[in-house]
């Protein structure tokens, strides 16, 4: 009914933007095609049991990632225990103590200062600040360190937006009973960030698995098998690194495929559990 | 919550008491530096790990430079440099002791006909004086010039061994010995350089002045094209009893195999 | 007893006051840091022969340190992923906020974050092997390493955070706004590009200065396909960014060195260009909140 009203200007302007959404949405989709299309090709047939399960041996010739797994583990696990406190505490500070506006926006804006300045600066400066200043060696703790300031505003965002949906009734109530400052924080206020806790972790946990630039330089990239205690003191890999190692330094590149497919499974993986966990909380919520 | 952490807690202390199982104490051994020294310092700190329970040797591969920095620094034991130590080094308080001697060879795309090039035009081509295949007997075809970075232990030997310091037209500079030899895998106009001890088929070595780069014309020194591998230690500072043990284990007859397997012609 | 409960409160309030101003602390040390290594080089060289200079030779006999081919590569290859991935991403984000149903935006919104998620070392690993070869022999030029690979693997990095912030924007216009606009007798494309877009220009402008900053501080990826030779840029020519700059010649340059100092400041150069994108787009952001 409306067309015939419809001039051919504008038809021709309706088509040409349909046209060129058309375009896009299709090049965006073939574009994630052929990505994981590619890498999962190139990777899968070059996964085994034996790559995945030993360390690299220059005397035999074998390449392994299992240092490189557990360097990842390692570095994903200290990162989280660094950041979530400092987080957590962060995003408590400013939806329940601060009252200062000047004060909320100074640290607001900081935070988002902080999650745009780009992975090589973080690593730059982790270099400078960690080995000169506190003297430590390449390490994975010094890339821990690292990464938590990189994923402060991370945490600290989604902790804020889940402290900001616990009713405000909650906090009253529990005031009202005569329940302190810090009770009310501990028993009401807490529990109701969980879920901004642990999407928070995911996130993390994605950022620090795709990482590189930050850590070249402050968690080095050596492959060798170490425990927990004396891994954090020692350089090492982690997925993400020796995925470029492998590829820029050594030419392998079977082993940076095989990496890549195993990065791309757990990129998807960590994707839908935050999705999920978004959903199952925004039901309970509901409830 | 707590329930969530506690599980991460014992996941990750159950993974590294099983990884740790193959490192007790028994002191260890750091090493730090040359890209290219990858592949012989790896097999040399992983027999020594073999003889020695309990040790533990590590290695970075971060680059000359980085690496006398650190051993300047007491970031590591022992440095690994593929070039000799400049006099302002020295006079830092560091000692070098050589390793081995690396060809440096000069590669091409394996559909490249020409297959030998002496010095001169080497440095010609590199400094732009020549520019197309045809000129040196090849197809139809700009050359395409890959190098390393500033800095690496490998164009600090090349360039000053062809004479073209400071004057090469690089058109790409890599940041590792497998980067120049994929690219020139890939690119058949391409030429570079890299350790002879990394040059793998994807790519051809050409000879130089008729000199094909193999162990024994390193070793007589009839290949120009070669430079020293570099361990690196303060003078005045001694190395930990590990450490001490690990650097008399390199320098020994029984590590030449080992070297030699690595494709590197040891000093000793 | 009361007062023992209010010292309680009292410095539990200062642990988290400590706590909420670690960002603040964050980022004053990294500026600090950069500040004070970044500044002895640019002394020593000239702040205008540093930033103007058209020559780097780093470790020559004599030395220049000249920064502007970085400078300008970073801006170009920033246009650049800029001209190509914002049309891209703005028309992806119209579609799938306005027009997909809902099956079709979930599964396209998932492959979205996706190319989010993929480390950026993937990028130029796929970009290195399949984009490299194929600009040398589409185009007929000697390497395919170029300012033209890096532009295009950057406008594909940068797609996610284009789509996902226009998105966003374009699905809080109001209803009542589009309403009106059916209601004169504007067809739901017209209605979608000339009201909900323009209602949302802040917002697809915060995406545009987001994409800037991520394509400007990107390093790994392009670092794989860019070629890295300091060269004035040019669509076919190897080139460095200011990124690779740094992390190319970090590992090599001795301690101390005039070599190294100038790398530091290279960085501080960048940081103090993503302050300025920073600021910007808080500007965007705040504005696009305000309405």
């Amino acid at each position: 009914m409306q067309n015939k009203t419809i001039s051919k200007q504008r038809k021709a302007y309706i088509a040409l933007m349909r046209g060129l959404m058309g375009i896009s949405i299709v090049l965006t989709c073939a574009l994630v095609l052929f990505l994981i299309g590619y890498v999962l090709a190139k990777g899968i047939p070059n996964i085994s049991w034996e790559l995945l399960s030993t360390a690299p041996s220059y005397l035999s010739d074998r390449i392994g990632i299992l240092p490189d797994i557990l360097n990842t583990v390692y570095i994903i696990f200290t990162t989280l225990l660094i950041v979530l406190p400092l987080g957590v505490g962060a995003a408590i500070y400013l939806t329940e103590y601060a009252k200062n506006k000047k004060v909320v926006a100074v640290i607001e804006y900081a935070a988002e200062t902080l999650s745009g300045i780009p992975s090589i600066i973080y690593g730059l400066v982790g270099m400078l600040i960690f080995f000169q200043l506190f003297g430590m060696q390449t390490s994975l703790l010094a890339g821990s360190l690292t990464l938590a300031i990189m994923n402060l505003p991370t945490v600290m965002r989604t902790t804020q937006e889940s402290l900001k949906t616990v009713p405000q009734s909650y906090r009253e109530g529990a005031f009202g009973l005569g329940a302190g400052k810090w009770r009310v924080i501990r028993t009401v206020v807490l529990p109701g960030c969980i879920d901004g806790v642990i999407t928070g972790c995911i996130l993390s946990i994605g950022r620090i698995l795709g990482e590189s630039a930050a850590l070249l330089f402050t968690a080095g990239f050596a492959h060798s098998l170490n425990g927990f205690f004396e891994g954090l003191q020692s350089s090492g890999a982690t997925l993400t690194v020796a995925l470029y190692v492998y590829a820029k330094e050594n030419g392998e590149f079977e082993v940076a495929f095989a990496i890549a497919a195993i990065l791309m499974v757990l990129t998807v993986f960590i994707n839908l559990s935050a999705t999920l966990v978004g959903k199952y909380f925004k039901n309970r919520r509901n409830i | 919550m707590k329930k969530i952490i506690s599980f991460l807690l014992i996941a990750v202390f159950a993974v590294s008491t099983l990884a740790g199982c193959s490192s007790q104490a028994g002191g260890s051994v750091s090493t730090d530096g040359s890209t290219s020294m990858e592949s012989v310092i790896g097999a040399l700190g992983e027999a020594f790990e073999n003889e020695n329970s309990g040790v533990k040797f590590t290695y970075n591969p971060t680059g000359s430079g980085s690496g006398i920095t650190a051993v300047a620094a007491g970031r590591c034991d022992i440095g690994l440099s593929s070039r000799a130590l400049k006099d302002e080094e020295k006079a830092n308080g560091l000692t070098e002791t050589v390793l081995a001697y690396d060809g440096i060879a000069i590669v091409v795309n394996p559909e490249n006909p020409v297959s030998d090039l002496d010095l001169e035009t080497i440095a010609k081509i590199y400094t732009g004086q020549i520019t197309n295949w045809s000129e040196v007997g090849g197809n139809d075809g700009e050359i395409v010039l890959i190098g390393r970075e500033a800095g690496s232990g490998t164009r600090d030997g090349f360039e000053s061994i062809t004479g073209t310091e400071d004057a090469c037209k690089y058109r790409q500079e890599l940041t590792a010995t497998g980067d120049v030899i994929t690219t020139v895998s890939s690119n058949p106009n391409a030429i570079g350089y890299a350790s002879l001890a990394s040059v793998k088929d994807t790519v051809k070595a050409i000879s130089v002045g008729g000199v094909v780069p193999t162990e024994e014309t390193v070793k007589d020194g009839s290949y120009a094209v070669q430079r020293p591998f570099v361990l690196v230690t303060k003078t005045d500072t001694k190395l930990s009893e590990v450490a001490q043990k690990f650097f008399d284990f390199a320098l020994s007859t029984e590590a030449n195999d080992i070297i030699t397997g690595a494709g590197v012609v040891p000093a000793n | 007893m009361k007062n023992r409960k209010q010292l309680l409160e009292t410095i539990i309030h200062g642990i988290f006051l400590v706590l909420g101003l670690i960002t603040v602390g964050c980022v004053l040390i990294i500026s600090i840091y950069l500040v004070i290594s970044g500044i002895p080089a640019i002394r020593e060289i000239g702040l205008v022969d540093f930033l103007f200079g058209k020559k780097w030779a780093s470790t020559a006999a004599e030395p220049s340190y000249g920064i502007l081919p970085f400078i300008l590569t970073s801006v170009y290859g920033t246009a650049g992923a800029i001209v190509i991935g914002v049309p891209i991403g703005f028309m992806t984000a119209v579609y799938l906020a306005k027009l997909a149903n809902p099956k079709v935006k979930s599964v396209v919104q998932g492959a979205v974050s996706l190319l989010a998620g993929i480390p950026s070392v993937v990028y130029g690993l796929v970009g290195m092997l399949t984009l490299v070869p194929a600009i040398r022999i589409l185009f007929h030029v000697p390497d395919g390493a170029s300012l033209l690979a890096a532009i295009i693997v950057l406008a594909v990095m940068i797609l996610p955070s284009i789509i996902n912030v226009s998105m966003t924007a374009l699905e809080a216009v109001p209803k009542e706004y589009e309403d009106a606009s059916l209601a004169l007798g504007a067809t739901p494309v017209e209605t979608y590009f000339r009201v909900s877009v323009p209602a949302a220009k802040s917002g697809i402008a915060a995406a545009v200065v987001l994409g800037v900053g991520r394509a400007i501080g990107e390093a790994m990826a392009i670092m794989m396909v860019a070629g890295n030779a300091p060269n004035m840029p040019s669509l076919f020519q190897s080139v460095r960014f200011l990124t690779t700059a740094v992390s190319s010649e970090m590992s090599y340059a001795a301690d101390g060195s005039l070599q190294k100092q100038a790398l530091f400041s290279i960085a501080l150069v960048l940081f103090l260009f993503i302050m300025l994108i920073n600021a910007t787009l808080n500007f965007f952001l705040k504005r696009s909140k305000e309405n």
